[in-house]
């Protein structure tokens, strides 16, 4: 566990380096991470996806795969990786603050 | 915070049963949402999963394969598995386990590999063996390759034969 500040609150991070708590996600948190790994300005589009995935994570207890993603939010897995370059089941999960991913689709 | 990787994954697809179409199928994709380069090579039965003819008509059977059994976990003795009609009553089995757990069916999944960045490749003696022609694969198949060009391309992968 380590704690790093983001947009100037103290936030705490797993091994793995994603958000330990999802509840201390907000908006400016999330612009913030996504810088961190080169995904900036968040699109309205990128908002959708993030907007899906806590919501869904909310609803379902976790976080969904890329492809509930595209199947659900109606953003096509073309686009996802375009919005979340190389690597986005990853991507989308830190920038949304939830943890790693273990799907498998 | 993720670094970029450089690794990239080959997978040679050579068997055409249902069951085992996914297992490359899910690596590649796998490994596509991780970051990690991945194709696929699809060769002899794995042909099969790229051929139009057959994507969707997968089978995969009880018979000669211990491992299959009902989902209550008894086994299927291989004088039942080779009546007439149980390839295609395990076959559909399989399928409704899948669909329970929303696995894409065959063709999905090979849409959605594509679409997440895989080339996909047919092994050129198989295709000619068949006398395969271009219209006969699936559309999203890239080219039709030697196994020497395979080789060139997966010079820098992991490659894994499935």
């Amino acid at each position: 566990m380590t704690v790093r500040e983001i947009a100037g609150t103290e936030i705490d991070f797993d091994e793995e380096g994603f958000m330990a708590d999802p509840n201390d996600w907000n908006k400016e948190i999330a612009q913030s991470l996504a810088g961190d790994i080169g995904i900036e300005p968040l699109t309205d589009r990128h908002w959708e996806v993030i907007e899906f995935c806590r919501s869904d994570f909310t609803a379902k207890g976790e976080a969904p795969g890329l492809r509930r993603i595209s199947v659900q939010a109606g953003v096509p897995t073309k686009e996802l990786y375009k919005l979340f370059p190389k690597g986005p089941a990853k991507k989308v999960a830190y920038v949304s603050g939830l943890g790693k991913p273990t799907g498998c689709i | 915070m993720f670094e970029e990787s450089n690794r990239k994954l080959f997978i040679i697809c050579s068997k055409g049963t249902l069951d085992m179409a996914y297992p490359g199928l899910i690596l590649a994709n796998a490994a596509l949402m991780e970051g990690i380069e991945a194709n696929i090579f699809f060769t002899f039965w794995g042909l099969d999963i790229v051929t139009e003819k057959k994507i969707d008509k997968l089978k995969c059977t009880p018979l000669g394969n211990p491992s299959m059994v009902m989902p209550n976990g008894m086994g299927i003795p291989n004088i039942v598995g080779m009546l007439p009609g149980m390839t295609d009553v395990s076959t559909s089995m399989m399928r409704r386990e899948m669909a329970k757990n929303d696995f894409p069916p065959v063709r999905e999944f090979l849409q959605l590999v594509a679409d997440s960045g895989a080339k996909l490749y047919a092994c050129q003696m198989t295709y000619d063996m068949w006398n395969l022609k271009e219209e006969d694969l699936f559309e999203e198949v890239d080219s039709v390759v030697g196994a020497m060009e395979f080789l060139e391309m997966a010079e820098d992968a992991q490659v894994l034969f499935i």
